[in-house]
């Protein structure tokens, strides 16, 4: 990998993404999802998963989130 | 009530009064506390706080989770168990409260517009000198031309200056969302111009 390949893909968008609202407002459930199968949370909500992509904020509040979903138990009435 | 009760009930206790209500709010008010805790404690690195400093912050995230849920409450629909909708208000509060810290100690300089940093943002080679002057002078180029003000506002302090996104959104008193797009539509714009000048390929790197 050279310079201009990490540019060329931090420029690189995907016109399905989301934005950093969209993947908030379901990030609870894409959060239970994706402990449970990570690649079926992506199936279910695509531009999510490239919103997710693309924005360290939002995948770091999603592994914060995944953390304590994974801590607690994630079965019916876990915490 | 008890943490591991139906969803439901969280919603009528908290939206509810008197003591079943209370004890609904100190004990969500508790477990948002310890959630928000160990989240900064996940994120020490962003931080490098610690102790009563560290706790404080933890209480001030909790906090602020606490009013956005019950500010929200009507809007819980039940895809989710409570807990982990909850829990999200206070992952967007922590990651607030750690860009609010950012500036008390921030790790440049930004009165300055340093190009030569970009290099070793993108992982260049600090021997190859021409390579990396082509790079700043193709993308300066384009960030210069093809970028609003604005953008091109964003484009320095993100990737030149290295500014958390988060921290940023707290300096310009913006939402993280208004940020992206920003930054979204100015990538785009980027790379249309970098691929009309040849420097990129549909996808892959066509020079130097």
């Amino acid at each position: 990998m050279n310079g201009w390949s990490a540019f060329e893909r931090f420029l690189r968008t995907d016109p399905s993404d989301v934005g950093c609202g969209g993947a908030m407002e379901v990030m609870d459930v894409y959060a239970e999802l994706a402990v449970a199968d990570r690649p079926a949370a992506e199936r279910r909500y695509p531009g999510v998963a490239a919103h997710l992509r693309a924005c360290d904020p939002c995948s770091e509040d999603l592994e914060g989130l995944m953390t304590v979903i994974r801590a607690n138990g994630h079965g019916p009435g876990g915490i | 009530m008890r943490a591991a009760e139906p969803p439901d009930e969280w919603v009528a206790a908290l939206g509810g009064d008197g003591a079943h209500r209370d004890d609904a709010v100190a004990r969500l008010h508790g477990a948002l506390v310890r959630v928000a805790r160990s989240e900064l404690h996940r994120r020490h690195g962003q931080l490098n706080v610690s102790g009563p400093e560290l706790d404080d912050l933890a209480h001030q995230a909790a906090a602020d989770a606490m009013l956005a849920i019950m500010a929200r409450l009507d809007q819980f629909r039940g895809e989710s168990r409570f807990t982990t909708w909850a829990y999200k208000f206070v992952m967007f509060e922590v990651s607030a409260k750690v860009g609010r810290h950012f500036w008390r100690t921030p790790p440049i300089s930004l009165s300055a517009e340093d190009w030569d940093r970009l290099p070793d943002r993108f992982g260049f080679d600090p021997a190859g000198a021409s390579e990396r002057r082509d790079f700043i002078r193709a993308v300066r180029r384009a960030v210069d031309e093809d970028l609003t003000e604005h953008q091109r506002r964003i484009f320095v302090l993100l990737v030149l200056d290295g500014v958390p996104l988060d921290a940023l959104a707290e300096k310009l008193s913006t939402s993280r969302n208004a940020i992206y797009k920003v930054m979204f539509d100015a990538r785009r714009k980027l790379r249309a111009s970098l691929v009309a000048d040849g420097y990129l390929d549909d996808g892959s790197v066509r020079r130097p």
